[in-house]
């Protein structure tokens, strides 16, 4: 029933291809861990980067070199150019991988998980070329062509598991990260509220994107229907098209539930149906993450 | 049984199931159909709500009708339902039981037996008189009615008769004992008209209603169609299939066994009748001349039964002569061919060694051109027991030094012979002179062109003028007998074929030899041309079912009667004149019997079974049910492919056979072949070795030679293959006689096999490839052999060679013997070259055209391997030009010649 799983190389190709539509993307400016990585985030301070900080006296330990022979002829004092250091952000990934995100709808087709493999990569590649760290939740930051590689490696490993329920450990959220989490979120959320709970007291942010297929954004069944999931979860019923005012009304209740947590975890929730150009994710995830 | 309008129920309580189907219809219609199973991610959603309107769906109303259908045509089925069944009889009159009782009533005979018992014990439990007329053709006055079991014990001892069967004629007279309350007939028929059958008919549908049973077994019958020169059986049946025909008599030891079985020919259906004809002259003449009897396989029938006589037996004439010849051309020149075609209609001709022909007893021996012959031996034996020998002359005999002492000669011959009208001789070819008016060719004219080239002469001697039976018109001998024992002596002076006189090619020819067999052994007898007034008696006489016995008690017949065939009291059977044999036979023309106005009862129950297409139907319907659940459940796909693997029936196309594309290769493009000995390792030696003769013929001559070929002698079809290496190693089994029979067929069509025992004889010894060679080659048709003559062909067809050597140089190499016959095989061509040399490893070489084997040492090695080669293309050059290059030799000559006559 589910398509092969891409291929990595198709997989990067695509994701490249997305990512290069928008332009490089510059997390918000927001709580930065104090790391010796470069990036493009100043931290008020002198040290690494690229932008003029101040010029201070040199002191005993300066070299020769490092003094700014230009402004020092103007007087008599030896001023050595401080730049402001700056540093990078780090972005930390994480894709649901419940049984449910392998389902392909009733027609077959691309698979939730695939959908969120794309959106993911796409934007890890942004932030890469805006120079900064990303990484899978749980695993070492890093940025350049390597971590691309790595990424792209990485999630175009990830495989459904065979029960139905998957979450983010909370252990793996750190400092300053911005935490990006696509699944469906149709399972239960307690997993969830740990972990946006510990976001909140790293003052780490996030997004939390739900990824949908139409079939359950739109319930289109009638009839007799015995509905399951992989997990074994199972539900029966004699007339499924009357079951569907009550299943739309649970979905919107469950996004009115993230959407809370989203905001109290100091995170955004968002949407997007598989229905849908994967721009368009791409365009909101751009948006939520920079204007921040 | 019970019958509503045309139907009949044999089991009517089954049809009280009918009354559960509106049950059924409220049980299916109540249970809901299976709900479809749906993955759904979002089923966590759905957990715990309730159907706002639960709604019962309910099986479609054609499923319901579908099952239902299924339900309802299952209990009819088994309430066997039968459509028109047989009415149900009425026995309230007197029966008259009426059974066929001739020789083709006999196949049936145990059923009609049982079946007459049945319906008279029937009828006497009902206190009805019965009668039985047994229709064998005799009648003694009118039929006793009965009701005691004296009818049974009739309809029990009464047998089938080996005679064709026959109605008593005047059925009102043997009625005539008939009660007057009408009368019931039960007509226990074999299938076929006989004499008076209508009148009975209608003399009993008169009095009362007929039921005729028709036999299970159909009648089959084996007459003789044809006899004569060539006899021919023709079997007949009113059914299309039908048996073999087993040829029976004794095997050389005496014991009966079947000695053959014939096919029948092609069909021919007339009027319900099938015949087909069986060819038996193509059975081997000495296996004819022992068959006894032809009956058909598995019928138990005296008219299934053809007894053999002197009308089966043609004389047997064994010809004996070289072995068969070794080709196309040498067979039609051969005296063999002209005896052939001369007996072909008079006799039946045997080919064999001359101890197989004595065994199988012919009447003639012709011998041509042989000598030496034993004065006491077998087949002297044999021509005093009553033999004709015919013997002919020929070059053989004419240059046998021993002539003069030869025995079994009717005159003694002077060695030497007579050559008339050659171009060394003076006088012209001799003419016949006309036939003495009271000898064995009496009357026959003498064509003029007829004339004699050459002749044996023979002693002069006081009884020469009496012995002779033919002479040319300078009074000299052509043909002498003389007897020996109770037999005869033929010679004629003359060879058999056309190098000596233009006899053979004349009808005079035919004509001499029919009248020296037709006195020989026993001359056929037909009933066409039976002497007269002759009285015969009954020696052996089959019964119904078949089995020839004794004759008991026969009654002797004139020939007259006997003429008419097999009659009431007059058996077939063999009968005894004197000397002369013939065989009566029971098998006559069929003609199928038709009942107009008679009720014909089979044994299967009258009426048509309908349960087997209720079931069908039922199957059917739940099959469509299936279909249809799938389809509401699965969607249209699933339906569609349970759909296809129901109907699709595995079907295995066809494949035509094909030629081996290797063996095509080599006929189109000419490659080697060499013999697959079951060694690889030998085998790979052929294989590198032709590979390396084929590159020298590519680089010397004009001879491309394709890859070599390897041949499975099983298998392979050499009729595509023209040269033959043939390795002959120590592990190849012997091959099967087909495949001998094919190696035969390609030696006589013009291949050639090289024989390597690739050991020139290095051991002298007997453990060596000759024994190999011996097993191996022993069974093919070799000609005489010698050793390869220093002026062969094969020594300069391509290059002048010394000697032909392979590896080893030493080993002697034979052909065939050039022998005094003109008209040579193959053009020439020896078929076969033997030798030991180890051709194939001093040709061999590898991938890279380097040689595999060492050749000799140095410089003398490269020499031979070099002379090796020389030999492989002087050999295929003489294998693919023939005689060709032979004549090349002489070009030089010719153009001499021409040169000269041109100056002049």
């Amino acid at each position: 029933m589910s398509p092969d799983r891409i291929p990595a190389a198709e997989l990067r190709a695509r994701a490249e291809a997305a990512a290069a539509a928008l332009p490089p993307l510059v997390l918000a400016r927001g709580p930065i861990a104090a790391t010796v990585a470069p990036g493009g985030h100043g931290l008020r301070r002198p040290g690494h980067g690229e932008d003029f900080w101040q010029y201070r006296l040199a002191h005993e330990g300066d070299t020769a070199s490092a003094i700014d022979w230009r402004r020092s002829a103007r007087g008599d004092s030896r001023f050595v150019r401080d730049r402001e250091r700056q540093t990078a952000r780090t972005a930390a990934i994480w894709l649901g991988r419940g049984a449910g995100m392998n389902y392909a709808g009733q027609q077959g087709g691309e698979t939730k998980l695939d959908r969120s493999r794309l959106i993911a990569l796409s934007l890890s590649l942004s932030l890469i070329r805006a120079g900064e760290r990303v990484a899978l939740l749980g695993d070492n930051p890093g940025s350049g062509a390597a971590q691309a590689a790595k990424l792209s490696a990485g999630i175009a490993a990830l495989t459904p598991l065979v029960q139905d329920a998957d979450a983010p450990p909370a252990a793996a959220v750190r400092t300053g990260q911005v935490v990006l989490m696509i699944d469906d979120f149709l399972n239960d959320l307690s997993a969830l509220e740990v972990f946006a709970r510990r976001v909140a007291e790293l003052g780490a942010s996030g997004v939390l994107l739900q990824v949908l297929q139409p079939d359950e954004e739109s319930f289109p069944f009638d009839g007799a229907i015995r509905f399951e999931t992989a997990g074994g979860l199972h539900h029966d019923t004699r007339d499924a098209g009357g079951l569907r005012t009550a299943y739309l009304a649970r979905l919107e209740e469950r996004r009115m539930a993230l959407g809370r947590m989203a905001r109290q975890a100091g995170m955004v929730f968002g949407t997007h149906d598989l229905g849908r150009p994967v721009s368009e994710a791409m365009i909101w995830l751009h948006g939520v993450l920079a204007a921040r | 049984m019970m019958v509503l309008g045309p139907i009949g129920f044999g089991a009517p309580l089954m049809l009280l199931a009918l009354a559960a189907l509106p049950l059924l219809w409220w049980l299916l219609r109540a249970l809901p159909p299976m709900p479809r199973r749906v993955r759904f991610p979002g089923t966590a959603l759905l957990v715990g709500l309730q159907d706002p309107h639960p709604v019962a769906r309910r099986t479609p109303w054609w499923l319901l009708l579908l099952r239902l259908l299924a339900v309802a045509a299952a209990i009819l089925a088994f309430s066997a339902p039968i459509w028109r069944p047989a009415p149900p009889v009425i026995e309230d009159e007197a029966l008259l039981i009426v059974m066929d009782a001739g020789a083709t009533a006999a196949p049936n005979w145990r059923a009609a037996q049982t079946r007459a018992l049945r319906a008279a014990e029937g009828a006497i439990g009902g206190g009805r008189p019965v009668a039985v007329l047994l229709a064998d053709g005799r009648s003694d006055g009118a039929l006793p009615f009965g009701a005691d079991d004296g009818v049974a014990a009739l309809l029990r001892a009464a047998t089938p008769q080996a005679w064709p069967g026959a109605y008593p004629d005047a059925p009102d007279a043997l009625l005539a004992n008939a009660p007057a309350g009408g009368l019931r007939t039960l007509w226990l028929s074999d299938g076929l008209d006989h004499p008076r059958r209508s009148a009975w008919l209608s003399a009993l549908s008169a009095r009362g209603p007929v039921g005729v049973v028709a036999p299970r077994v159909a009648p089959q019958t084996l007459r003789m169609s044809r006899d004569g020169a060539r006899p021919e059986l023709q079997i007949q049946s009113t059914a299309a299939d039908m048996g073999a025909v087993l040829a029976l008599g004794p095997d050389p030891q005496g014991i009966p066994r079947e000695l053959a079985r014939l096919t029948p020919g092609a069909p021919t259906s007339r009027e319900g009748i099938t015949s087909r004809p069986v060819v038996v002259v193509d059975l081997p003449p000495e296996l004819l001349g022992r068959v006894t009897r032809f009956q058909i396989e598995g019928v138990e029938s005296a008219a299934a039964v053809v007894l053999g006589d002197d009308r089966l037996r043609r004389p047997v004439v064994a010809l004996i002569g070289q072995a068969q010849a070794r080709s196309e051309g040498q067979a039609l020149l051969s005296p063999a061919h002209f005896l052939r075609s001369a007996l072909q209609g008079s006799a039946r001709v045997i080919e064999a060694g001359l101890d197989d022909a004595l065994a199988a007893q012919p009447d003639v021996i012709v011998l041509m051109d042989q000598t030496r012959l034993q004065a006491n031996g077998p087949l002297a034996d044999w021509v005093a027991k009553g033999g004709l020998l015919i013997r002919f002359a020929g070059p053989r005999m004419a240059a046998d030094p021993e002539l003069a002492n030869e025995p079994l000669l009717p005159v003694r011959l002077r060695p030497g012979g007579r050559d008339m009208g050659g171009a060394l001789s003076w006088g012209a070819p001799r003419p016949i002179a006309p036939f003495a008016a009271d000898g064995p060719f009496a009357g026959l004219a003498v064509p003029a062109e007829v004339t004699i080239r050459g002749q044996l002469m023979a002693e002069p001697a006081p009884d020469l003028a009496s012995r002779s039976i033919a002479v040319l018109t300078d009074g000299t001998p052509l043909v002498t007998r003389a007897p020996l024992g109770e037999g005869r002596l033929v010679l004629f002076h003359s060879s058999a074929n056309a190098d000596w006189s233009s006899l053979p090619i004349s009808g005079l020819f035919v004509q001499m030899l029919e009248r020296l067999i037709a006195g020989a052994g026993r001359a056929p007898v037909t009933t066409r041309d039976l002497p007269q007034g002759g009285i015969w008696t009954a020696t052996q006489v089959l019964d119904g079912q078949g089995r020839l016995s004794a004759a008991e008690a026969p009654v002797p017949v004139t020939t007259e009667v006997l003429a008419r065939g097999a009659a009431p009291d007059l058996p077939a059977g063999i009968y005894a004149s004197g000397e002369r044999i013939l065989a009566l036979n029971a098998g006559v023309p069929m003609t199928v019997a038709d009942w107009p106005g008679a009720v014909i009862e089979s044994d299967t129950p009258s009426g048509i079974p309908l349960a087997g297409w209720l079931l069908l139907a039922a199957a059917a319907a739940l099959l469509a049910d299936l279909l249809g659940s799938l389809a509401l459940r699965r969607g249209q796909l699933a339906a569609a492919l349970i759909a296809g693997l129901l109907l699709t029936l595995p079907g295995t196309a066809p494949r035509a056979q094909d030629i081996d594309p290797e063996l095509a290769r080599a006929a189109s493009e000419f490659a080697m072949g060499y013999v697959l000995t079951g060694d690889a390792e030998l085998d790979e030696v052929s294989r590198a070795g032709l590979e390396g003769l084929s590159q020298t013929l590519i680089a010397r001559t004009t001879v491309e030679p394709t890859p070599p070929v390897a041949i499975d002698l099983e298998t392979a079809d050499l009729t595509l293959m023209t040269f033959l290496y043939w390795p002959i190693g120590p592990d190849q089994p012997v091959p099967s006689a087909e495949a001998y029979l094919r190696l035969n067929r390609f030696l006589r069509g013009g291949g050639m096999i090289l024989f390597d025992t690739r050991d020139a004889d290095l051991a002298g010894s007997a453990a060596d490839g000759a024994d190999d060679l011996r097993r191996l080659a022993g069974p093919l048709e070799m000609p005489p052999l010698q050793l390869v003559p220093g002026d062969h062909v094969l020594t300069r067809s391509f290059y002048l060679l010394d000697d032909l050597p392979g590896r080893f140089s030493n080993g002697e190499v034979w052909v065939e013997a050039t022998t005094a016959e003109s008209g040579t095989v193959n053009d020439g061509v020896s078929p076969v070259v033997i030798g030991g040399n180890a051709w194939a490893e001093a040709w061999a070489v590898d991938e890279r055209g380097l040689p595999l084997f060492a050749v000799g040492a140095g410089l003398d090695g490269e020499r031979q391997r070099e002379m090796a080669h020389r030999f492989g293309v002087n050999l295929i050059m003489y294998v693919l030009t023939g005689n060709y290059k032979s004549d090349q030799i002489h070009v030089p000559a010719l153009l001499e010649r021409l040169a000269a006559e041109g100056a002049q």
